[in-house]
């Protein structure tokens, strides 16, 4: 599903360029639940932000599905955000203005899905993250687990074949930590290939495969006993 | 395009800053107000100046006697140039151009010693000998009667055309048709009652003149033959000016004025007065356009500002649109119908409101003011100045609409 090939990228801060990524080799298979570890700064973000088609590198491949992933137009970019991935961020980055509903449908209506056919399925997935009867509150009206399970149901409603999140409970305390882990297990179990950035081994350790990043390079990559995928 | 959605997030900031909205809102809706009512005065002025011109034969004008102040053929300069009915004659048979000849001769005057008497009430009023022709060249509404007609002059009947001003003050309610009065001791008949066309002073002006006919009073105050000078109508098609001209060479050669003697002859036509009028308020409207665009183009520019301030804020939300699918265009498309539907509205309730004071305006006014009638502004121009506002509105969606399609997604969702 996603294969990376010596990956290279580098900030330009004036004079100075600073090289983050420093040749990573990757692949993971469709299906997989995999967490990127590593100390702050290790270039994690940077990494799933690539994979995102958020960001551009200057040296290596990406594949993803089969397709290269290399100086898109804002337009394809847009198309394979749309349909092949979907975020969940940290700091949730849901609408202010909309609510649960809304925010979730949203990515349907870049996809230009109609407005009933989409909110139908918008609930659907408010159900199926739990909180079918929070669907028309605002996300200031949500506490944080309940915002990420927004966040998740939205990135889920495009039925796309990567998740992406970058530090997903890393503003939730320990036990909607494990709620919202449970659902991305959840979430692989449906067969959806899982890529979650975390600092914390507690998370670490309820996927099924682990790689540890480390100055811009995979320092190791484990297998989780224990962990099913 | 403009989809429920979009309706729904052009809602939802609006909402979200009301204030910023409406301040920006008012810039616009003032700009279009202002040009409106500009416009809506322009024209009220327009008709309030060229009524007056509407009581005048189109293509008309006055030849008057002075002195002269060249010698020629041997006569000193100095001498008064006066007219008799000869002239008129010669006038009317080798003036080629000329429609219409009306010889005038002022007895007495407004302002004068009382000259004019009905029963026991006197009053001074402007008497005028005339013809049947000068009623065709300042129209008048002959409220009560008739005007003077051919028969009074070819026979000389002792009758009198009176203004609404006259009849007021001499007869106060008594109704004057078929009243007799007397003009410097000679009874007239009253046969009409008039009122003026024009407007302010030129309509009291009007409205105190007393029209008999040129041959009555040339035999009743002892002016035989004697003509004060000449009104004017140029045939359809032909220029005054021509018409004026024609006159004065012959009047110059029947009075042995020298051909260059120029101020020998007193003149003045409608037509050169009228050019001069619509050129002044041709220049009027295009300065009205130019300060109205410009009201509309700070009103637009402000929209513009507005909507940069509302991209920068919205930085956050347009990176994670951007990152769940949303292409750059749908991004430019969102800000600029942002500001369409800003200006739009505002430009409407500016429209709407512009012709409606202006209508109040043509309300109060009516026909009371002078050099004032009938503000309005048309439905074309009306139309056209909504149409330039709110391309104006998509002009200024595109400079913020293109800085919101710059986003990086990534760098909107990091900040
Ligand atoms: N936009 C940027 N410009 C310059 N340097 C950056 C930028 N984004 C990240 N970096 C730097 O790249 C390095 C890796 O950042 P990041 O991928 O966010 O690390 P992590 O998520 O593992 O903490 C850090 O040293 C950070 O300062
Ligand atoms: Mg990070």
């Amino acid at each position: 599903m996603i294969h990376i090939n010596q990956i290279r990228k580098s900030y330009q801060m004036g004079s100075l360029s600073l090289e983050v990524l420093k040749g990573i080799d990757l692949n993971i298979e469709e299906g997989e639940l995999v967490s990127i570890m590593g100390p702050s700064g290790s270039g994690k973000s940077t990494l799933l932000n690539i994979l995102g088609i958020l960001d551009q590198y200057q040296e290596g491949e990406y594949h993803l599905a089969g397709t290269l992933m290399k100086s898109l137009s804002e337009r394809k970019a847009a198309y394979y955000r749309n349909h092949y991935l979907g975020f969940v961020f940290q700091s949730f980055h849901l609408l202010e203005f909309k609510n649960a509903l809304e925010n979730v449908a949203l990515p349907l209506y870049y996809q230009k899905v109609s407005r009933r056919k989409r909110n139908r399925k918008a609930r659907e997935l408010l159900e199926r993250v739990g909180l079918g009867d929070r669907a028309e509150h605002m996300p200031n009206e949500l506490s944080g687990g309940q915002k990420q399970r927004v966040a998740i149901a939205r990135a889920l409603i495009s039925d796309p074949k990567v998740i992406l999140a970058d530090e997903p409970t890393g503003a939730l305390d320990s036990q909607t930590s494990d709620q919202v882990m449970d659902l991305f297990k959840e979430v692989n179990a449906s067969g959806k290939t899982v890529v979650i950035v975390t600092h914390e081994a507690e998370v670490a350790e309820k996927t099924s495969r682990t790689i540890h990043l480390r100055d811009g390079v995979v320092q190791n990559d484990t297998h989780n006993a224990g962990v099913a995928s | 395009m403009f989809d429920y959605d979009k309706w729904q997030e052009i809602w939802a900031t609006i909402r979200k800053n009301k204030l910023r909205t409406v301040l920006t809102m008012f810039g616009v809706f003032w700009g279009l107000f202002l040009m409106l009512l500009l416009l809506g005065s322009g024209e009220g002025l327009r008709n309030g100046v060229t009524k007056d011109f509407g009581a005048w034969a189109t293509s008309s004008g006055f030849v008057w006697g002075r002195r002269t102040t060249m010698p020629y053929q041997g006569l000193r300069p100095g001498r008064p140039i006066r007219f008799d009915m000869n002239d008129v004659t010669a006038l009317e048979n080798e003036v080629d151009g000329l429609h219409h000849l009306a010889p005038r001769l002022q007895l007495g005057g407004f302002g004068g010693s009382n000259n004019v008497v009905y029963r026991e009430k006197t009053a001074a009023f402007s008497i005028y000998g005339d013809t049947d022709a000068f009623h065709k060249l300042l129209l008048v509404n002959f409220d009560k009667g008739r005007g003077l007609n051919p028969l009074d002059v070819a026979e000389r009947r002792k009758v009198a055309v009176i203004g609404s001003e006259v009849q007021r003050v001499l007869f106060q309610g008594v109704d004057p048709i078929g009243e007799y009065i007397r003009i410097n001791g000679v009874f007239f008949k009253v046969v009409g009652v008039f009122s003026s066309k024009r407007s302010g002073r030129n309509a009291s002006r009007d409205v105190q003149m007393i029209h008999v006919p040129l041959t009555t009073a040339q035999q009743a105050f002892n002016r035989i033959n004697q003509v004060g000078w000449f009104g004017f109508i140029a045939k359809p098609g032909v220029s005054a000016m021509t018409v004026e001209n024609d006159m004065m060479a012959l009047l110059r050669q029947r009075k042995r004025v020298h051909p260059d003697d120029i101020s020998a002859l007193g003149h003045e036509n409608l037509e050169e007065e009228f050019n001069k009028m619509l050129g002044l308020f041709n220049g009027i409207r295009w300065f009205v356009w130019f300060v109205g665009l410009g009201t509309l183009a700070a009103g637009v520019i402000g929209v513009s500002n507005i909507m940069l301030i509302v991209v920068r804020e919205r930085t956050r939300e347009i990176g994670i649109r951007r990152a769940i699918g949303a292409t750059p265009f749908s991004i430019v498309s969102l800000i600029m119908q942002e500001a369409v539907v800003i200006t739009a509205f505002a430009g409407y309730i500016g429209l709407l409101l512009g012709i409606g004071v202006v209508e109040l305006l043509n309300l109060a006014i009516g026909d009371g003011a002078a050099m004032f009638l009938r503000p309005s502004v048309d439905l074309p121009t009306a139309i056209a100045s909504f149409l330039i506002l709110v391309i104006g509105g998509c002009c200024a969606g595109l400079i913020p609409a293109q800085r919101a399609a710059s986003i990086k997604p990534i760098e909107a969702i990091q900040s």
